[in-house]
């Protein structure tokens, strides 16, 4: 057992995982229509390569990646394509991006050019990168960037240890444990793959202590591995923050608005290590993944095998609907997810939960004023002064809380959980985080007029030049044909 | 239920919450304070309790009247006013003129706290500011000791409790010095168990060192208090203290009598812990409490005042946002050397 390091702050919430820890991963029935956004990653939306009417397969490329950092899209099943247009998003926004509706012909046929690959250990580190991207993986812990930008940081990087995080240290959340507990050999398999794409020797496989069933799956399943090392850790939110996480297990600190790269280290999630598997030993693209539904407001909470596209309805209507009305819906865990503007929003890559929570859970009351208790300073795992940040953005100085620390902070939501006072401390975060960007862009539009304003003026100002000289050379042409024309003078004159 | 389309309202995450508050932690000061007075009914009478009551209702009337009418109810409610006057009135004479704690209570919420900004930006503790502004205002009143009434005088009130506003109090010719007094003036020292149990004359809350102890305790139990602070200040006395008594006895008190007199339990553990007005890292937390004190034994031991607690305080209060400003905690990830 590797010696483990502390990390500062952090905040032990009642993490309520039993409401569905030990409900087996069911698959839900195809829902009669999918909605599938394009862009379900971080980075460029993919461009879509079918049209309406078209018939396609399980698995047949929709839209390709687009850009250095983009992920394509897949069919979730075999059907006909109703249209590609504007949807509600997965986003507490609502705004509608593009998105491809696909009915399912009821077939679930796969495509028939598969190409699964018997050894993938043969593969070189690239063909790997290669096989990821063209599946569509992106990190399925929430944060969607493309796993296999990801993979490629090797050729930036001195690289030499994978992490897999099986932290899931978000309340309610059992998606990732039921992976590990029902498919250990599956996930290793897609941690191997991965450290072979990587190039690294190492590979701690971390999980909370609060799983000690997957923990007991996935050492069993590692056992004959002598490079993967199955670490047990302290039950404490932030835990699975990839920073946060590296640091608990190395001791070393990833510094500020770096990458674990930085020191070496690269973090995969649980179940993208399942989708790499699916992936490179099955050919199957990225067009599924596991959710928790869950919540005080969930009639029965399930773990469920979901199709991309599908409306986080059908999964309400799968687990029983509602037994009263959710004060807050949420996708993602309770601390870090997004509330969901309605009902009708599809699963998207990165959904790993869906949760209706009563009132009594999310225990609504009124906002006090700030007492300077330092509950916040006490829980923020980034060292930072919340409530200092938050009073300087409430009267507007957003660049004294940049000087505070605010584009440190990881808006894991420790502070605002601990506050006594129940200020929405990381709304305040948000606000601040999303003004600052969009100042960023307004200065980036100024500075862009300014930059073709000059251009113009130096283009006007040529042109003139031209114009000026042009005159001038017409004058002096016209002087000296004059002046030809008195030194002889025309025959026609005198005709 | 039948699923239909329904807004939801949004809010950003966490959704869940710990479940401590603000107003509990208030409640559970308040209770924390119980026994320390009722000890000081106790030993001073209804004198005491008209004081205490005169001294709530200047800080809640105050409260009342400039707080935006919408909202006036809820900021009474949410009891700090409540707590400044008792805590005020705790650290007045027992004898003191009714109209007097009334002004002092007024003076501790209006300049304390109203002036700043209300809850949360004060700078000072604010029942500390209703106390030097009272001591300033009416010194003599404020440094004549009353001694202890037994239970069977409880329903006899000292006759300058009624001394009408603006008049020269009356005072019934007997007042008695406070441990600290005699041991100033007189280098005359109190048994310990006195100073234990608060069978002494001085402040109403402040005698009785084993009450104000249980109350700390409490609040330790419930989480409310940063045990840094008491611990820090204490243990400096007592080390301070020890030194000077090592140095010349006749003059200088030993530890014990040092942390059990005077207003240094009361002020360790309910004054200087107030969270709004004590700094924020527990890096900062010991310097404060550390120089308060120092400043409670150099007051005692070299100023004019027998009691330096007060003053100790409201000085280590105006330093709190100096001491934040260089004991901030290291941002993540930064200042550390890259491999």
């Amino acid at each position: 057992m590797i010696k483990l390091f502390k990390i500062r702050g952090g905040v032990h919430p009642q993490d309520r995982k039993q409401l569905s820890a030990n409900q087996a991963i069911e698959n839900l029935p195809l829902p009669p229509l999918l909605h599938i956004p394009l862009q379900q990653h971080i980075g460029a939306p993919a461009e879509p390569l079918v049209r309406r009417g078209e018939t396609v397969l399980k698995g047949a490329l929709l839209a390709r990646s687009q850009g250095a950092i983009s992920a394509p899209v897949h069919a979730p099943t075999s059907g006909r394509i109703m249209g590609i247009g504007g949807f509600p998003a997965h986003h507490p926004s609502g705004l509608s991006v593009r998105t491809i509706t696909l009915q399912p012909d009821g077939n679930d046929a796969w495509v028939d050019h598969l190409d699964p690959v018997a050894d993938p250990f043969t593969l070189q580190p690239d063909d790997i990168a290669r096989r990821v991207a063209e599946a569509g993986i992106v990190g399925m812990g929430g944060a969607t960037f493309p796993a296999a930008v990801k993979l490629n940081l090797r050729n930036r990087y001195a690289l030499h240890t994978l992490v897999i995080n099986g932290a899931e240290c978000e309340p309610y959340l059992t998606c990732d444990d039921r992976l590990m507990r029902e498919q250990p050999d599956e996930v290793l398999d897609g941690v191997l793959i991965l450290a072979r794409g990587l190039g690294v020797e190492r590979i701690l496989f971390a999980i909370e202590n609060n799983k000690p069933e997957a923990f007991a799956a996935m050492n069993s399943a590692a056992h004959a591995y002598s490079q993967v090392e199955v670490v047990g850790l302290p039950t404490r939110y932030p835990m699975g923050s990839e920073k946060h996480l590296v640091q608990t297990l190395t001791g070393r600190e990833t510094p500020a608005r770096g990458l674990t790269a930085d020191i070496g280290i690269v973090v995969q999630n649980v179940a993208t290590a399942l989708a790499v598997h699916e992936a490179l030993r099955h050919a199957r693209p990225l067009i599924s993944r596991v959710m928790t539904v869950s919540g005080g407001a969930i009639r029965q909470p399930r773990n469920i095998h979901v199709p991309l596209g599908t409306p986080l309805s059908s999964l309400i209507d799968f687990c029983g609907g509602f037994k009263q009305k959710p004060a807050r819906l949420i996708s993602g865990g309770p601390m870090m997810g997004q509330p969901v503007p309605s009902i009708r929003v599809p699963v998207v890559k990165g959904s790993n939960g869906l949760l209706a929570l009563t009132e009594e859970e999310v225990r609504l009351r009124s906002e006090m004023p700030c007492i300077r208790c330092a509950s916040c300073v006490h829980a923020c795992p980034c060292g930072l002064l919340p409530l200092d940040m938050a009073a300087q953005i409430r009267v507007g100085s957003l660049d004294a809380s940049v000087n505070l620390g605010l584009l440190d902070c990881i808006a894991c939501g420790s502070c605002a959980y601990a506050c006594p006072s129940h200020i929405p401390l990381v709304h305040y975060f948000n606000y601040a985080k999303g003004e600052l960007a969009a100042r960023q862009r307004a200065q980036h539009k100024q500075n862009e007029t300014k930059r073709l304003i000059i251009i113009r003026k130096a283009r006007m100002e040529a042109l003139k030049q031209a114009k000026h000289e042009m005159m001038m050379k017409r004058k002096r042409e016209l002087a000296t044909a004059k002046q030809r024309n008195t030194e002889t003078p025309s025959t026609e004159v005198g005709a | 239920m039948k699923l239909k389309e329904h807004r939801l309202k949004l809010q950003a995450a966490p959704l869940l919450k710990q479940s401590m508050t603000t107003g509990q932690t208030m409640r559970d000061v308040l209770l924390a304070l119980l026994p320390a007075t009722l000890a000081g009914l106790w030993y001073f009478g209804l004198g005491a309790l008209l004081v205490l009551i005169a001294s709530i209702a200047g800080a809640m009337l105050t409260e009342w009247l400039f707080s935006p009418a919408e909202s006036r109810m809820q900021r009474l409610s949410d009891n700090t006013a409540l707590l400044t006057g008792l805590l005020l009135g705790l650290t007045l004479p027992p004898a003191l003129p009714l109209w007097m704690a009334f002004i002092g209570g007024a003076a501790s919420i209006g300049l304390g706290k109203l002036i700043w900004g209300g809850m949360g930006q004060n700078l000072f503790n604010p029942a500390l500011v209703g106390r030097a502004f009272l001591l300033a205002t009416f010194p003599i009143a404020m440094t004549t000791w009353s001694p202890q009434s037994g239970p069977t005088e409880f329903f006899q009130i000292y006759a300058s409790n009624l001394a009408a506003p603006f008049m020269q109090s009356v005072y019934d010719g007997i007042s008695a010095a406070t441990p600290l007094g005699l041991m100033k003036f007189e280098q005359q020292s109190t048994g310990l168990w006195a100073l234990v149990s608060g069978n002494t004359s001085g402040c109403i809350g402040e005698t009785s060192g084993l009450l104000l102890l249980l109350g700390g305790l409490y609040l330790l139990l419930r989480r409310d208090l940063d045990w840094r602070i008491p611990a820090g200040i204490l243990g400096t006395v007592a080390l301070f203290s020890t030194t000077l008594y090592i140095v010349d006895s006749t003059h200088y008190p030993g530890p014990l009598f040092s942390v059990f007199s005077g207003g240094l339990l009361l002020g360790a553990i309910f004054m200087a812990t107030d969270p709004v007005t004590s700094p924020l890292t527990p890096r900062g937390t010991w310097i404060f409490a550390v120089g308060i004190g120092v400043l409670v034994v150099l007051i005692r031991a070299y100023g004019g005042f027998p009691e330096g607690v007060m003053y100790a305080i409201l000085l280590m209060n105006a330093a709190t946002p100096l001491i934040d400003r260089y004991t901030q905690p290291r941002v993540f990830g930064k200042g550390i050397k890259n491999p």
